[in-house]
C-alpha cells in the first residue's frame, strides 16, 4: 500500500505522464458529474418539499451549500498543494495550486451572490457584516491575492512560492468559517449538514442535496484536469514531446 | 413531483426571481469555468505552433 503510494506520488511529479494519464481519466469525471448535477437539480428544484418556513426559496440550499463547501474544500486543497511544493520542490503541485486557484474563486463568488439573493426573501436584505458572511468575502479575497501572486514575481518559481505562503497563511480563515455560526450567534443559520450527529435535514431534501455535493466535488475534479494539463503544456513548451504533439495537431 | 403545475413550478411560491436566478448564475458559472480551459488549451496550441514554424524557417533559412 505505501510502496504503491509512493509510486503514484512519484508518477505525479512527472508532467508527461500527468498529461497522458488525465485525458484517460477526464471522462471518468465528467460524466457522473453531469449526471449528478442533473438529477439533483431536478430533485432539488421540482421533487423535493418545500421548506415548512422558508417555502421554495428553501431550493436555493441545493447549489449554496456545495459550492460554499467546494470553496472552502479546494481553498484547502490549494494550500495543500502549495505547501507540498514548498517542501518538496514538486513543480506539478505548484501548477495543481494554479489551476485550483480561479476555480475556487468562482465557487467562493457563486456561494456568496447566491446566498445573498437567498438572504433577501428570508432576512428582507441581501448583505448583512455578519460573521459568516464576513469570513466567505475574506475567503474569496484571499483566493484573489494568491491568484495575483502566483503571477506577481520574476519568476516562475518565486510567483508559485509567494502564492504557495499566501494560500498556507490564508488556511487559518477556514476553520473560523466553519465555527463562525457556532462562535458568534448572528444572521446566518447553523449547518444543514453535520459530519458528528445525525443531520437536522429530512431524508427527502437531504438526499438531493448529497448527490449536488458529489457532483460538484466530480466537476471541481473534471475542471481540475482541464486547467493542469494547460498548465502542464505551457511549462513543458519547450520540451520535445509537448513541440511533437502541437505539431501532429494541425 | 411535488408542484401541481408547470406554473405552479416556475412560480416557486412567490419565490421564483430568487430561485431562478440563483440557478441561472449558477448554470453561467458552471459553462464559463468549462470554457474558459478549453479556450486557453486552443490559444496556447495556435501561439506554440505559430512559434514552432517560425523556429524551423528560421533554422532552415540560417
Amino acid at each position: 500500500m505505501w510502496e504503491a503510494l509512493k509510486r503514484l506520488y512519484h508518477r505525479m511529479g512527472s508532467p508527461k505522464w500527468f498529461y497522458e494519464i488525465s485525458a484517460r481519466w477526464l471522462p471518468w469525471f465528467a460524466i457522473p458529474a453531469a449526471l449528478c448535477l442533473i438529477v439533483g437539480t431536478v430533485w432539488g428544484l421540482a421533487f423535493a418539499p418545500a421548506d415548512y418556513q422558508q417555502g421554495n426559496s428553501f431550493r436555493i440550499i441545493y447549489i449554496h451549500v456545495p459550492a460554499a463547501i467546494l470553496a472552502q474544500g479546494a481553498y484547502a486543497m490549494m494550500a495543500i498543494a502549495g505547501g507540498i511544493f514548498l517542501i518538496w520542490r514538486m513543480k506539478m503541485a505548484a501548477w495543481v495550486a494554479a489551476a485550483i486557484a480561479p476555480i475556487g474563486a468562482s465557487f467562493c463568488f457563486l456561494a456568496l451572490i447566491t446566498g445573498a439573493i437567498w438572504g433577501k426573501p428570508t432576512w428582507g436584505t441581501w448583505w448583512v457584516w455578519d460573521a459568516r458572511l464576513t469570513s466567505m468575502l475574506l475567503l474569496l479575497f484571499l483566493y484573489f491575492g494568491v491568484m495575483a501572486l502566483q503571477k506577481a514575481m520574476e519568476t516562475d518559481d518565486t510567483s508559485a512560492k509567494a502564492g504557495a505562503i499566501l494560500s498556507l497563511v490564508g488556511l487559518v480563515n477556514i476553520p473560523i468559517i466553519k465555527y463562525s455560526v457556532e462562535w458568534w450567534n448572528t444572521l446566518h443559520q447553523p449547518a444543514t449538514l453535520k459530519l458528528t450527529e445525525e443531520s437536522t435535514m429530512a431524508m427527502e431534501m437531504l438526499i438531493p442535496l448529497l448527490i449536488m455535493i458529489v457532483g460538484f466535488y466530480l466537476l471541481f475534479a473534471t475542471l481540475i484536469f482541464m486547467r493542469t494539463r494547460n498548465e502542464v503544456l505551457w511549462h513543458e513548451r519547450k520540451k520535445s514531446w509537448v513541440k511533437k504533439l502541437i505539431e501532429a495537431e494541425k | 413531483m411535488f408542484f401541481d403545475s408547470f406554473a405552479e413550478f416556475l412560480a416557486m411560491g412567490k419565490h421564483g426571481f430568487y430561485v431562478w436566478l440563483c440557478y441561472g448564475i449558477t448554470a453561467l458559472v458552471i459553462i464559463a469555468n468549462i470554457l474558459a480551459p478549453i479556450r486557453q488549451r486552443k490559444k496556447l496550441f495556435e501561439q506554440q505552433a505559430r512559434l514552432q514554424r517560425r523556429e524551423k524557417k528560421n533554422a532552415s533559412e540560417a
